[in-house]
């Protein structure tokens, strides 16, 4: 390396001020975004922590943290939350992965069509859907009908406002959600790799679970994580075909406001909610490399 | 049935040893679908029951919807907050993803996440503390403040779809521009916008969507002259069972279809 003369080098300062200056300026233009982020949501989530460490005599107190602890509705809320999530993300596990896999495999035009039936309920009205489910499960429904008419059953069975109604719709919700970052996962893992594992003497099925499976984990594992976050706080499908049975904690917050107006309690659930959400985006962000599988990065 | 036995992929698997796949597939396909459709034929009954397939068709529930003042005027509050959403979110949205995309700076990366936290925060946190927030500054039940709640939510989606754009394009170009002499507004306007403008439409599109048919906010923050159709729709469902909504969800469909056909259109366009 040759020295450069100093005197090149004599723009550097201004050149460098210009450049530190037009990147304010490039940044800038994310202020009017972020003032509304941080009006919208920012400041009422702080002012919602604010407010569940106050007591109903207006001072600093823990009584609605410490009514969560020692009261049994609020576990059985939380309970009720949790078995919910995770029997829907099984779900939609359990029925995405086999679409995932048949769509990956088609050829792209094909792929484009049939993806048609991921998309189409993912962009229709989430109050549309749960209302459709309400219809097809009622004690009347289109279900029980037919189900009657082959002979499953005798007489109509209960498949709305409770558990079961919850899960089928709720699965039927967040199943795109789960299909679509699966799904290009799927279709990023290279067909020479399967070539050269049948090549080497792999059977299909040893192929499939030694090559395939692991490639697809990450957008699996993407996947289920959205679904069970949005579970988490699901408001709209529990609380139509739950019924009122089906109490999970976005209801229970709705139901303290509507109730007792009692701001605290509402927040502090809210703020429980919320942490909960981040730790398990934390906890998956340290084990799985998230960054690289949600926001494309590598 | 020749077919059934071609190798199905690189593994020597048949189509006839993959039928079980594309039997799931099939089953999983249509249960995602049917449910949506099956609304379809019924809100076309002329029964106070829901019927399929219905006894007597009629265009009863579409009157009763089109003649109701109530529903009306919100569906009217609607579609007002879903384009004055799309018209704020798409253009906020836009610049921030430039931004952060184009500038290297060490702030980039945490403005970024301090943006999409409408998307990591669940939905009914978000509207009790707008709900709060707006009692104490006068904006429940109006329309500005329904406007900027779904700015906030609408806005991350806009950027995730820019800066997945943006990823593809290639900044040289913009480069190229300002040596020439552009000044970086008309850079972006004249070289890279003409170039994103189909994300750009999916993305408000999307920020539409994501404001017409956004339900828990609109049940905390909207009433009055200004509730929009879908808290009507969520009390309905809650309480009894009113065929008016399988003419509006008729509606619904229709419409979310066609946007879906048009954003793929737009999909195939840039391609």
């Amino acid at each position: 390396m040759h020295q450069e003369p100093r005197d090149n080098q004599l723009n550097v300062e201004p050149l460098r001020a210009q450049e530190v200056r037009e990147q304010w300026k490039l940044l800038s233009l994310a202020s009017p975004a972020l003032l509304v982020i941080v009006a919208i949501i920012l400041i009422p989530v702080t002012w919602l922590f604010y407010l569940s460490f106050v007591g109903g005599d207006g001072q600093f107190s823990l009584e609605h943290y410490r009514k969560m602890i020692e009261y049994k509705s609020y576990s059985r809320t939380f309970i009720t939350t949790f078995k919910v999530s995770i029997l829907t993300t099984l779900i939609c596990i359990l029925i995405g992965y086999p679409l995932a896999y048949f769509l990956a495999l088609l050829p792209q035009r094909l792929a484009g069509l049939f993806m048609l039936a991921v998309l189409l309920p993912f962009w229709t009205s989430l109050l549309v859907r749960t209302y459709a489910w309400l219809v097809l499960l009622q004690r009347k429904g289109i279900l029980n009908d037919f189900a009657m008419q082959i002979g499953l059953w005798d007489s109509p069975v209960k498949l709305v406002h409770n558990m079961t109604g919850t899960l089928i719709g709720m699965a039927h919700i967040m199943l795109p959600f789960l299909v679509l970052p699966l799904y290009s996962a799927m279709k990023k893992i290279e067909r020479d790799m399967m070539h050269a594992a049948s090549n080497l003497g792999a059977s299909p099925t040893y192929a499939f679970w030694k090559v395939y499976f692991p490639l697809s984990l990450s957008g699996l594992v993407a996947g289920s994580l959205i679904v069970f976050v949005l579970c988490l706080g699901f408001y709209v499908t529990p609380a139509v075909l739950g019924g009122g049975r089906v109490v999970m904690v976005s209801t229970q917050i709705t139901a303290i406001l509507e109730n007792q107006f009692n701001w605290g309690a509402a927040s502090a659930l809210g703020v429980v909610l919320l942490l909960a959400t981040l730790l398990i985006l934390y906890l998956a962000s340290r084990l799985f490399k998230l960054d690289a599988v949600l926001f494309g990065k590598d | 049935m020749s077919w059934l036995n071609r190798p199905a992929s690189d593994t020597q698997v048949t189509h006839g040893g993959r039928l079980w796949l594309y039997l799931v597939a099939a089953i999983v396909m249509i249960l995602l679908v049917v449910p949506t459709l099956i609304v379809i034929p019924m809100s076309f009954s002329d029964s106070q029951y829901l019927e399929f397939p219905p006894s007597n068709w009629s265009l009863r529930w579409y009157h009763e919807y089109l003649e109701s003042s109530k529903w009306m005027r919100a569906t009217l509050t609607s579609i007002k907050v879903g384009i004055l959403t799309m018209c704020i979110a798409t253009p906020l949205g836009t610049m921030a993803a430039y931004a952060l995309f184009v500038s290297g700076h060490r702030a980039a990366r945490p403005v970024f996440l301090l943006l999409i936290t409408p998307m990591i925060v669940p939905v009914i946190l978000i509207a009790i503390g707008t709900f709060y927030a707006y009692g104490r500054v006068g904006l429940n039940n109006t329309i500005p403040g329904l406007v900027l709640a779904h700015t906030a939510l609408a806005t991350p989606l806009v950027m995730i779809v820019i800066t997945s754009a943006l990823r593809t394009y290639d900044l040289n170009q913009e480069r190229v521009a300002r040596s020439l002499g552009a000044n970086p507004v008309y850079a972006f306007f004249v070289i890279t916008l003409p170039q994103i403008k189909f994300s750009v439409m999916t993305a408000a599109l999307l920020s539409f969507l994501t404001s017409f048919d956004e339900v828990i906010i609109a049940i905390f923050i909207s009433g009055g002259v200004n509730a929009t159709i879908t808290k009507h729709m969520f009390s309905a469902l809650r309480d009894f069972i009113d065929p008016t909504i399988a003419a509006i969800s008729t509606i619904l469909v229709l419409i979310s279809t066609l946007l879906l056909l048009v954003t793929q259109y737009i999909g195939s366009r840039e391609k």
